[in-house]
């Protein structure tokens, strides 16, 4: 358990004192308040949290769809003001375009990319669309495929333009317990071929443990960081293994204990 | 063996018919006031060999497409301006939503007396007919656009002309469509009623046909034009608007 705010410089991605505000129909409401976190190059980074803690809030500000009240985000020393290639996100819901097919899907944000050719294009699609295992759905469309498989052409398409940072906002939390399984695997695998850096939301504890290298405990009203655990499990991780079971139910002990504390004992 | 399942009512419709010109020819009714079948079917005839059915219909056809695409080169564009901003739909978009409760025949006076009985006045009252219901199917198809595809498609890289056009109008698509059939089909009423009120100098067209078979106390043109009529209807949802429909229904999983 540790909070290291001090090696700024191998980090790639940086939150320092982030709070963001809404204006609601309840009135103001603190998203997230003086979040300081660094996300270091080639990690897997996993917030977690109950569910009013502003974990997606923090994903939507990474991805750039909103706008820090306070504080800065800083992605290889340049403000995230806007959102960019650099920071592909994978939905809770797929978010695939029904009128396009699979392929055309992946190749949505590589038509984007400037600087290739359609054939490279094409190619960088088809050899992420065989990456997540389906290279035989190019033609389908989202309306034909599974809720896993089109979690897997997400998948694909934000993996495609090679972004700087993956953001994941609970990408598994609509699927079944199976298809779960079956992509945690996925995502490690490609996690580990494909180094990237990866900032995971989810409510899930165990799914946390399973992915993470570090696991970002959060807590509601206002968000705020409680705890940090590093996860030092070997990988790839299997969601059923005894030990990660346990480290989960020991974060999620904490995660009870600061929901019951009262907020000025623990700050 | 299985039985097409148009046959019967086709039967059906065959018997109909039958009875109708018993009906009529067995006197208990005035063939002025109400023709059989086949004599409907003698004009239909008479009409197509002289001609004067093809270039009413061309008239009339030219008069609807030219007006329709007219209506919908502007509607597409305004809906779309409404749908972004908040002053343009404060301000079209309220006139929009009122214009589009006004019957569209009470344009007939106003095209008349600014633009006299000619194509243009016809060509007016179309367009007038279209415009409104295309500029309200955009603002709201636009509107309901799901935010998720934006802040995905944003996410990638798409802003401006490329978001409007490779994300919007796609995902909008459906209710775009369906708001270029209500336009067809107000487009459609007000021609009609505009060449029945209205002479029509430049080109005589269906509706001119309708109402010289009632200055004539010609019933069998008059029912023999209603039938042309109800058919370009039918053919312009059957051979367009339908399988558009269908085929976004279908690509998008919405029916199989």
């Amino acid at each position: 358990m540790s909070a290291p705010l001090s090696s700024e410089s191998h980090s790639q991605l940086t939150l320092r004192n982030v709070t963001k505000r809404f204006h609601g129909r309840a009135g103001r409401v603190t998203a997230v308040e003086d979040i300081t976190l660094q996300v270091k190059e080639g990690e897997f980074l996993v917030l977690v949290g109950p569910s009013g803690c502003g974990k997606s809030t923090l994903l939507s500000l990474l991805a750039g769809l909103e706008q820090v009240d306070e504080g800065s985000i800083k992605l290889d020393g340049a403000d995230v003001v806007e959102p960019g290639r650099d920071r592909l996100v994978m939905f809770q819901q797929d978010a695939l375009f029904p009128w396009l097919d699979a392929l055309e899907n992946v190749l949505f944000g590589l038509r984007l990319k400037p600087g290739l050719t359609d054939a490279e294009r094409t190619e960088a699609a088809r050899f992420y669309l065989d990456l997540v295992g389906l290279a035989d759905k190019e033609k389908a469309h989202p309306h034909e495929l599974s809720g896993g498989m089109r979690q897997r052409v997400a998948l694909a398409r934000s993996l495609a333009p090679n972004p700087r940072v993956l953001l994941m906002d609970e990408p598994f939390s609509a699927l079944d317990a199976l298809t779960r399984d079956q992509l945690y695997g996925d995502i490690q695998k490609i996690f580990k071929q494909r180094k990237k850096t990866i900032v995971l939301v989810t409510h899930n504890i165990r799914e946390a443990v399973c992915l993470g290298d570090r696991v970002v405990l959060l807590s509601p009203n206002p968000g705020r960081v409680r705890q940090i655990f590093d996860i030092n499990l070997p990988r790839p991780r299997r969601i059923n293994d005894p030990a990660l079971a346990t480290l989960a139910a020991d974060i999620t002990t904490a995660l009870s204990a600061h929901l019951e504390a009262p907020l000025e004992g623990l700050v | 063996m299985k039985t097409p399942r148009a046959l019967v009512p086709v039967l059906i419709g065959l018997v109909v018919l039958g009875g109708w010109e018993w009906f009529v020819r067995s006197g208990r009714v005035d063939d002025v006031l109400v023709p059989a079948p086949t004599q409907i079917g003698d004009w239909f005839w008479a009409a197509f060999r002289d001609g004067s059915l093809a270039s009413a219909t061309w008239v009339t056809m030219r008069r609807l497409m030219l007006g329709f695409v007219i209506g919908a080169a502007i509607g597409i564009p305004v809906g779309a301006l409404c749908a972004r901003s908040s002053l343009a739909r404060d301000t079209i978009g309220v006139l929009s939503l009122g214009l589009q409760t006004l019957p569209s025949v009470c344009w007939v006076p106003v095209a008349i007396i600014a633009f006299g009985q000619n194509e243009a006045a016809v060509l007016f009252v179309v367009v007038m007919g279209t415009v409104w219901a295309v500029v309200i199917a955009v603002q709201e198809s636009v509107l309901s656009v799901q935010p998720l595809y934006l802040r995905a498609a944003m996410t990638m890289g798409s802003r401006g002309m490329h978001l409007w056009t490779r994300v919007i109008f796609p995902a909008a698509l459906p209710g775009i469509i369906s708001g270029l059939k209500q336009g067809w089909a107000f487009a459609w009423r007000s021609l009609m009623a505009a060449e029945i009120f209205v002479v029509i100098l430049t080109g005589f067209g269906l509706g001119s046909l309708l109402h010289a078979g009632r200055e004539l106390l010609r019933m069998d043109q008059v029912v023999g034009v209603m039938l042309v009529v109800v058919l370009v209807g039918l053919l312009a949802d059957l051979i367009f608007f339908s399988p558009i429909e269908r085929w976004l229904r279908r690509s998008r999983g919405l029916e199989r």
